[in-house]
């Protein structure tokens, strides 16, 4: 079984306007959506306290509310998730209270609504704890994308190759952001590792892409570089649908199988994986087009330039 | 011709069965189990083991093979509720012997176990329990160690007769935390032999001489390596006491470690009861022992809030009604050398055993307020955070409370009993002040509870999208390539079981991100093998013969494959260096994951295809779909 039975040749190159279009409206609308409407942090990142909890009958959420605020806790968040006798309940940080206060608290006003009522998870954060959370997940994006640009400056010879790999590699996860901004999905730890994960893995496609023009150019100096880019493309295509599919299933197996827990987690791998696939193909390659790249810039004819080059 | 050298196929297999053996316990499961260990600590004997198993079979409750793992019983179930009946009965029977905990026995056969192989720890959100971080006031234990440097110091001067016109301790470098004790010298005193006098009390630190403007000072410096010292002394101290209460507790697999500068993480497996496991851990608790102010009327002292001279007043009580103490403390909590709760006449006792000092102002008071009240002061510390101006502002609360107030009927000294509290605050007491009150203030800043069963329901779902994610990918590589297709599968394969055994060796806990890490390696680990299958299949067009696509595909997809796994790799390594918990196992799990990958799709599946379609053999055409 093939995708393409035949050796494709789609005009990527031809048809660029389109796709950096497509890519700059949803960069902007993920970023407005950012900065507009910010992201729906978890606990791990405000601080605060988050608990399941298990009724014996179908709970009366604006019971649980009435009590959880006589109990002294401000905007109580309470909903439903899975079966009606579950709830989960969100409670902003309170740096008044110790953890221990705060179980027994929050343990007397759901024992009020139903005496039978069990806690199944409890996190407490305290808003130290979410600060420094905080800061580390911006490190960690930070060092990781430092890393890579550092590995991508010494891998691509040419900074127009380079280019093309950086903007895609930061196209990605700003469309996975502008996702959980956009539709305020809980952003929690486990999001971070995905994106550092995206990050990782959707520059994958556009350095085989990258290998392989390297590869054409190499046999076919004469050609015209967009020509070598949409063979290029073309003809690591089947590989790149092939791998992004594979993944894509065990990431949709984790997303409808995996629990509450991973869901975050596994929306924001399957959103980063369909951006980098999309980035690889469509924008990487062509910016270095634009960017001027030409047979020379990868394999120059004097050996002393090539050198220079260098890191 | 296609061909592989000899010793990569050694080092093939070679890896892939040590991988077998070691991922091997894994795959056993677990029995519920009851782990028996001795309160004093020693270690159970095969006699005692013998014993507690003839005991429990009298109870006609079913017991698998038990066996003692590092000087602890572990005794199996069939099921959890023999397991739970088995607890009370021992419970009830070894109360003063033994300490039990709910816990798991790998299914592990024997052989293996001898061994030394396990199965993989399951982190707490898969096996249930509680997570804690403690914060520990490390600049606390500095200052305490300056305020004692900063008491001898003045008992020196005194010994040796120097005037002196201050000393205090002092913060010399920005942060303003004191790092120094410092002497001003009144203007007669003799500097050179105040000097002498302090070179005792001081050792060990800095000492400068200087003439300020307000006298001649002298100043002992704490070097950034002491403060650093005694911060790590603090540390290690408090874990020795969490460790120690967390053994009373009897929790199974406890695990008690240092995180960072000033922090120590507590995980608990299985223990439900989180409310009062917090308490008996994070309490800083001491007691003072004092006599009761029986010339004064509490009540009033109450009503007016002012307590008369050499009084002091106690809004709370465990009694419901204020009292008035004395304000000199017979004894203290670090004077105490062990408590046990246990049962007098007049119900559940804290048995009460002090040091020597103590025992001899005990006895002087008893001897002299025969029949006069005493009353025993449980002193806890805390930390409170409240918000002045928008800043938030931590300060530490200390909170005493009265918890006992009884007449003293007898003459005692070192020995005596608190009665009058209930049994299991009595079993509480007895566990706090035994456990030693913790070196400096610890604070509890993040908690985090998995309910048992939800941990059950989070090993089952990640489990299910494990089976089910690699079902889909096999299917999907069979359809897709073929023969070529099923090798790739069986590499997977293989890759799985090379990463459970480089888990199970490193006995990094798995959790559920751990889970979705082997999931994603799996997806990802594919790639490896499209890229070369690709490369094979392109080489196949040009007409090249089919071994020597099979040596072009490997060969030319080489560079590729290494490339596209650096990048996932970095992002790895980042993760692992900087996340905690979870997402630390998520981390080692892909980083490790790709080093694996590499190995059995590069080696592993070129050993294979080679087997399959090396030698000299003339082969029509490949089965690669």
């Amino acid at each position: 079984m093939e995708f393409f039975s035949h050796q494709t040749s789609f005009p990527f190159m031809a048809t660029r306007k389109v796709w950096y279009a497509l890519s700059a409206i949803l960069v902007i609308v993920s970023l407005v959506s950012f900065f507009t409407r910010g992201l729906n942090l978890a606990i791990d990142f405000t601080g605060g306290v988050s608990a399941e909890v298990n009724f014996t009958r179908a709970a009366d959420v604006d019971a649980v509310r009435a009590q959880l605020t006589a109990a002294g806790f401000h905007e109580p968040e309470v909903q439903i998730f899975g079966s009606s006798r579950d709830i989960a309940i969100r409670l902003p940080p309170d740096a008044k209270q110790t953890a221990t206060e705060v179980r027994s608290r929050l343990e007397g006003a759901l024992k009020s609504v139903d005496a039978g009522a069990q806690v199944v998870q409890l996190d407490i954060v305290g808003p130290q704890v979410g600060n420094e959370l905080r800061v580390s997940a911006i490190w960690a994006l930070f060092f990781t994308l430092f890393f890579i640009f550092l590995y991508i400056a010494w891998r691509f010879h040419t900074w127009r190759l380079s280019l093309g790999a950086i903007l895609a590699v930061l196209h990605d996860p700003i469309l996975v952001i502008g996702f959980f901004s956009i539709t305020q999905t809980p952003f929690d730890l486990a999001v971070v590792a995905a994106i550092l994960a995206v990050i990782g893995y959707s520059l994958n496609d556009t350095v085989v892409v990258f290998d392989r023009i390297r590869e054409r150019f190499e046999t076919n100096r004469r050609s015209a570089p967009a020509t070598v880019l949409d063979e290029s493309i073309n003809q690591t295509l089947s590989r790149t649908i092939m791998t992004k599919v594979v993944t894509s299933i065990v990431v949709v197996a984790l997303l409808f199988l995996g629990g509450s827990v991973l869901k975050g987690f596994s929306e924001a791998l399957l959103i980063g994986i369909i951006a980098g696939t999309y980035s690889s193909i469509y924008i990487s390659s062509a910016i270095a087009l634009d960017c001027g790249l030409t047979a020379e810039h990868v394999f120059p004819t004097v050996k002393k330039a090539a050198l220079d080059q260098l890191p | 011709m296609l061909q592989y050298a000899r010793w990569k196929y050694i080092l093939v297999a070679v890896v892939l069965l040590l991988a077998l053996l070691f991922a091997l316990p894994n795959f056993f499961g677990e029995d519920p189990a009851l782990q028996v260990a001795r309160k004093d600590h020693s270690a159970v004997t095969t006699d005692a083991a013998k014993e507690l198993e003839a005991f429990l079979k009298e109870r006609s409750l079913h017991t698998g093979q038990s066996y003692i793992d590092s000087g602890r019983l572990m005794v199996r179930f069939a099921s959890v509720a023999d397991q739970l009946a088995a607890r009370d009965a021992v419970n009830e029977k070894y109360a003063g012997t033994y300490i039990t905990a709910l816990s798991f026995a790998p299914r592990t056969p024997e052989f293996l176990r001898a061994l030394g192989l396990r199965p993989m720890p399951l982190g707490l959100d898969l096996r249930g329990g509680l997570y804690l971080l403690y914060q520990v006031d490390v600049n606390a234990a500095v200052a305490q160690a300056l305020e004692g440097y900063a008491q001898d110091a003045r008992r020196a001067l005194a010994a040796a007769k120097i005037p002196v016109k201050d000393l205090s301790t002092v913060a010399l470098e920005g942060d303003g935390r004191p790092n120094a004790v410092r002497v001003v010298l009144a203007p007669e005193a003799d500097a050179g032999a105040a000097r002498t006098a302090l070179g005792q009390a001081l050792q060990g630190l800095t000492i400068s001489t200087d003439t300020l403007p307000s006298g001649a000072t002298i100043t002992g410096l704490m070097t950034t390596a002491q403060i650093r010292e005694r911060q790590d002394y603090a540390i290690q101290q408090n874990i020795t006491t969490l460790r120690n209460r967390v053994n009373e507790l009897g929790v199974s697999e406890p695990i008690v470690q240092r995180q960072g500068i000033d922090r120590i993480n507590v995980q608990l497996p299985g223990v439900q009861n989180s409310a009062e496991v917090k308490d008996i851990l994070g309490r800083v608790a001491t007691l003072e022992f004092r006599l009761e102010d029986m010339q004064n009327n509490a009540l009033e002292a109450a009503q007016t809030g002012r307590a008369p001279l050499g009084s002091k007043l106690y809004m709370h009580t465990r009694f419901g009604r204020p009292v008035l103490l004395k304000r000199e403390v017979i004894a203290t909590g670090d004077q105490l050398t062990n408590a046990t709760s246990g049962q007098s006449q007049e119900g559940p006792a804290v048995n009460i055993k002090l040091d020597a000092r103590a025992g001899e102002a005990m006895l002087k008071t008893t001897q002299a307020n025969l029949n006069k009240r005493m009353a025993v002061v449980l002193i806890e510390k805390r930390r409170e955070t409240t918000e002045v101006d928008g800043k938030k502002v931590t300060r530490d609360v200390t909170d005493e409370e009265v918890i006992n107030d009884a007449t003293i009927r007898g003459v005692f000294s070192n020995q005596f009993q608190i009665t009058g509290l209930g049994a299991s605050e009595a079993r509480e007491l007895a566990l706090l002040l035994r456990s030693g009150s913790l070196a400096t203030g610890i604070y509890s800043i993040e908690e985090r509870a998995v309910g048992p069963s939800l941990g059950r329901e989070n090993i089952q779902k990640g489990v299910t999208a494990l089976i089910v994610g690699m079902a889909g990918v096999f299917l999907f590589m069979a359809i897709y390539y073929r023969t070529f297709g099923l090798v790739a599968d069986l590499v997977l394969l293989a890759n799985v079981v090379l990463l459970t055994a480089l888990l199970s060796m490193m006995r990094a806990s798995l959790s559920l991100p751990g889970i979705a890490g082997i999931i994603l390696t799996v997806g990802m680990a594919v790639d490896a093998n499209v890229l070369i299958y690709e490369r094979i299949r392109e080489e196949i067009r040009k007409g090249v013969t089919p071994q020597a696509a099979i040596r072009a595909g490997f060969e030319k997809a080489l560079s590729a494959i290494t490339d596209s796994n650096i990048t996932t790799l970095i992002a790895g390594v980042v993760l692992w260096v900087l996340g905690t918990g979870p997402i630390k196992g998520f981390a080692i799990v892909l980083t490790l994951g790709i080093i694996t990958s590499m190995f059995t799709a590069l080696m592993g599946s070129r050993a294979l295809l080679t087997l399959m379609y090396g030698g000299r053999r003339k082969i029509a055409r490949l089965s690669i779909g």
